[in-house]
Order: C-alpha cells, then sequence, then structure tokens
C-alpha cells in the first residue's frame, strides 16, 4: 500500500497541471483520472452535463463525498448512483471529489 | 498553477500543421510520439481524446473510413419509431478539430506489428510508436446458411451495426401488414450488447401494439434463458406485450432461405413476414492482421487489462467488444476500456508505469417500452492476481421498467454521445 502511494504521488507530482483541451488545468495521479473520467460517459464532457443528469464540473468536494457516502449507505435514494457508490473506496471518493473541484 | 491560453494556441497550430502531412509519417523523426487508433467508435474516439486531452504533445492519428459516427444505443429506437436515423447519426468534426486529430478516411488493409506500421486500402503507410485498435465486432454471416444471398437480396439483415441496415429494417417492419410475423433470432454469448436483443423485441412489439396490434413477434434465442436483465425484459413482455412475444430459448439458426421467408433451426423452419437474423460474432477483422485473435477458439483478443495491450502484439493495444473478458460488450464499457487505455499509453510513453488496479464502470439501459427502462450498472476492479475484473459490490440490474429509468436512459444516450465526440 506505501508503495501504491508513493507511486500515486509521484505519478501526481509529474502528471500536476494536466492540460485538458477545454483549457482546463487538471491536477490528478493516473489513478483518479481513470475512475473520474469515466463518470462523464453519463456526466457529460469535461463534467458539464447538458441533460438530465447533473454536473461534477467544480462540485464541492465535502459535498460530492458526501453525496458518494449516502448513495452507499442507501440514505440518499437513487435511480442508479446506489449501484455505482459501492463500488469505490473512501479514498477514491475523496480524490475524484478533488478532481472534479478543480475540474472547470 | 497558472495556464496560458496562447500558449496552448500556439502548440495546438504546431500540431495542426503537422496533421496535414500524410499520417505523420514523414515526421516521425521530430521525436514526438506518436499513436495511431483504428476505428472511430465509442471506444476509439474516446482513447483518440484522452491521449490528446491528458498528453498534448502526443501525436494522434485516427483511421475511420465512414463520414460519421451512427450510435447503436438507440438503435432500437430508430426500429420501434421512437426517435430517427438523424438523432443517433453525428458528425465527428468537433472531435477531429477540437483535439487535433489526424483524420485518415481510409480502411487499414495491413499491420506490420515489427516494423509498427499500418498499411491503408488507399495505399499509405503509416507509422506509429503504439496503435489502438477499436474495430468492434466482426459478424460472422458465413455461420448461418443462406445467409449471404439473403442480405444481398436485402431481404434479411442483422443491423447489429447501426446504420444503412438499420433503416432498410425500420422500413421493413413499416411496410409489414397487420397480423404478420417478425422474426428475431441471436446468436450464442458472447455478443455485443447482451440486452439487445431484447430490448429490439420490446421496441418493436411497442411499434405492433400501437400501429399493428394483430401481429406477432418469435424471438428465436440460440441460448438457454434471456442473457442479460432477464427479470426485467420478462416482465416487459408479460405486462405490456402479453401474447405478442413467443420468446423460444436453445433455437440456434442454421439456414435462412429469403425465397420462402423461413428461419430454420435444429427442430423448426420458422416463417415470417420479416426476418432478423443476428449472427454469431468474433473480435473486428483489423484485429487478424495484428495476429491477435489469440483466444482458445481464435475469435477474440487477449490483453493485459492494466493497459489493454495485446498479449500476442506488442504495442498494440486493443479496446471494446473485440476483447475476451468478464466486462459486458457495451458501447459505455468500451469508452472506459478506451480511458484506461488512454491513461496507460500516456504513461507508458513517459516512461511511467501505468495504474495498477483500474476500476471502470458500466451503465446500460435498457427501454422496455415508449416511456419505460431498466438499467444495469455495476462496477469492477481489475484484480491483477486474478487477470480478470471483480465486479463490486451493489452492482444489478432494475426488475421492471419505469420512467425515471427512460429519462436518464435518453439522458445516457446524450451525455455518453457528447462525451465521445466533444
Amino acid at each position: 500500500m506505501e508503495e501504491y502511494m508513493n507511486r500515486i504521488l509521484i505519478a501526481g507530482l509529474l502528471g500536476a497541471g494536466l492540460l485538458g483541451a477545454a483549457g482546463t488545468v487538471v491536477a490528478s495521479d493516473a489513478h483518479t483520472r481513470v475512475i473520474a473520467s469515466t463518470c462523464l460517459s453519463c456526466h457529460g464532457a469535461d463534467g458539464k452535463s447538458k441533460s438530465a443528469m447533473p454536473s461534477l464540473a467544480g462540485i464541492d468536494k465535502t459535498y460530492f463525498v458526501t453525496q458518494m457516502k449516502a448513495f452507499k449507505s442507501g440514505e440518499r435514494p437513487a435511480s442508479v448512483m446506489h449501484r455505482h457508490a459501492p463500488g469505490y473506496t473512501d479514498q477514491e471518493y475523496e480524490k475524484m471529489g478533488e478532481y472534479f473541484a478543480a475540474m472547470k | 498553477m497558472n495556464f496560458k491560453r496562447r500558449d496552448f494556441l500556439t502548440a495546438g497550430a504546431a500540431i495542426t500543421v503537422a496533421s496535414t502531412l500524410p499520417g505523420y509519417a514523414s515526421v516521425g523523426g521530430s521525436g514526438a510520439p506518436h499513436v495511431v487508433v483504428v476505428g472511430a467508435g465509442f471506444g476509439g474516439s474516446t482513447c483518440a481524446k484522452y491521449i490528446r486531452k491528458w498528453d498534448p504533445k502526443i501525436k494522434v492519428t485516427m483511421i475511420e473510413p465512414n463520414d460519421k459516427f451512427i450510435s447503436c444505443p438507440i438503435s432500437n429506437w430508430v426500429l420501434g419509431g421512437m426517435k430517427t436515423m438523424a438523432d443517433i447519426t453525428h458528425s465527428y468534426d468537433t472531435l477531429m478539430k477540437k483535439y487535433n486529430i489526424n483524420w485518415v478516411k481510409d480502411r487499414v488493409v495491413g499491420i506490420d506489428v515489427d516494423k509498427r506500421t499500418v498499411r491503408t486500402a488507399g495505399g499509405q503507410t503509416i507509422a506509429y510508436d503504439r496503435l489502438v485498435l477499436a474495430p468492434g465486432v466482426e459478424v460472422r454471416t458465413d455461420t448461418v446458411e443462406g445467409y449471404k444471398e439473403a442480405a444481398a437480396a436485402q431481404k434479411v439483415v442483422h443491423a447489429w451495426k447501426a446504420g444503412p441496415e438499420t433503416a432498410l429494417l425500420r422500413r421493413q417492419l413499416e411496410a409489414m401488414p397487420d397480423g404478420g410475423v417478425f422474426v428475431m433470432s441471436l446468436p450464442k454469448v458472447p455478443y455485443r450488447c447482451p440486452p439487445g436483443p431484447y430490448e429490439r423485441a420490446c421496441l418493436v412489439a411497442a411499434y405492433f401494439k400501437k400501429h399493428k396490434p394483430k401481429s406477432k413477434i418469435i424471438l428465436l434465442d440460440s441460448n438457454p434463458d434471456v442473457t442479460s436483465k432477464p427479470a426485467l425484459f420478462k416482465w416487459a413482455w408479460k405486462t405490456y406485450y402479453d401474447g405478442m412475444i413467443d420468446y423460444r430459448p436453445n433455437n440456434a439458426p442454421k439456414k435462412v432461405d429469403h425465397k420462402t421467408m423461413t428461419v430454420s433451426t435444429e427442430f423448426d423452419d420458422v416463417k415470417g413476414d420479416v426476418l432478423n437474423v443476428v449472427p454469431a460474432q468474433r473480435a473486428g477483422e483489423v484485429t487478424a492482421l495484428a495476429g491477435a485473435r489469440n483466444d482458445s477458439n481464435k475469435a477474440w483478443c487477449v490483453v493485459d487489462f492494466i493497459s489493454f495491450e495485446s498479449t500476442a502484439a506488442k504495442n498494440v493495444h486493443i479496446i471494446g467488444d473485440s476483447v475476451l473478458s468478464n466486462l459486458p460488450k457495451s458501447g459505455h464499457m468500451a469508452t472506459n476500456h478506451a480511458k484506461v487505455c488512454a491513461s496507460a499509453i500516456v504513461e507508458l510513453l513517459n516512461g511511467r508505469q501505468p495504474t495498477p488496479t483500474p476500476v471502470v464502470t458500466n451503465t446500460c439501459y435498457s427501454a422496455v417500452s415508449e416511456t419505460t427502462a431498466g438499467h444495469v450498472a455495476t462496477v469492477f476492479r481489475y484484480n491483477p492476481e486474478k487477470k480478470q475484473w471483480d465486479a463490486q459490490p451493489g452492482g444489478g440490474a432494475s426488475s421492471q421498467g419505469d420512467e425515471i429509468n427512460h429519462i436518464f436512459n435518453w439522458a445516457w444516450a446524450e451525455s455518453i454521445w457528447a462525451e465521445v465526440l466533444t
């Protein structure tokens, strides 16, 4: 785990300031950018939804993490998010929250 | 972190100049890595976009002969008359321009894995550092006797790749008289889009119920039971279309005769007014050019899931329906293969290691009537010891359709098209 965290840290430092083509600066590690980007198939290109799904770009990190935990526990009812939320760790919620909060 | 827009525009301009050179072949000495992507469907388009997004110094060439993106998801809505071909047809212009992807409108006819080049039907030879193959499936029309003749006569189509066949099948359904019989045949697993055939039966039934209520549907399934969302579809058939859909499991097609409009199985000759035969499938043709159809049946491609690199062809990555895995063959999953693959290629071309335990998610909606739908959604985490994907807790499928899922079904389509193409 420690080695994994180091790798994330190094990847994060190397990858810091990755340039999104839409002009956004996204600081992240490779693991987080993969899991966060998979959310965007439903939540909109660049995290900006043009449909019934909510946007994720610029979301408050704490709000994001709280909602993921609420979907996981069932406290917040959902149409599909209760299927997704339990698939990620608390640490991944935090990382995804940071990633989306930084997305403008 | 300050980002200067001017710097980006300058870099973009340089790339645009390079992209006017055929396949970047002549800029090979520039030192910038070059990735060639073959196939601009859900997987290939997403992979090209994200490589450019995550590392703009990597040059990307897309080889795709079709002018437009035509979506398989929602194509059953076209067959049911709920949407039109225009609704599922989208331009590539934004994708190619916004991300400076060098689009070669051609087909790949040869791959030299040792020299790292692809050859196109138009005679170009294009060099790559990494090659991504995203061809979807090859439909094995040779596995059903008489299919090729029936297809050549425009009498029987599979419409399992959205496009002119979707439009033709819709016209056949429109021309069918009330009281007619629609026969659909589906292959054994694995095939593209597991719930697709059952959704198709539902939406054609919805059309019949409204416009041709005396008509029938015979669904010939090569499998022993409904292969995806069984509770949802069986609920819909009973609730909405009771007596209209005759579901026959364990009925693999052997032969189709378009002169007598008959599908023959091992047990039966089934006559219909409209026949829709979906034959068995395997990895897209182009994967064979790389020697990458390397599972035990020589049908699908075995990959290292950390990067989606073929285990048979070095520097060749394969994503989407062609891959052998325990993940569903869906457009949504193809986009997630693409993101894992794009991230890994960026890491590898920068001398770093990809994430060792990628996580992907599948979300798949099926409409069961004009106003209701259900879903299946599961998160999968790669298990490097078992070399397969572990379904995470919480995943599962709807057992009944509802209006909320129908709203999100269409919203999902609009979102994923935007994510793939803009």
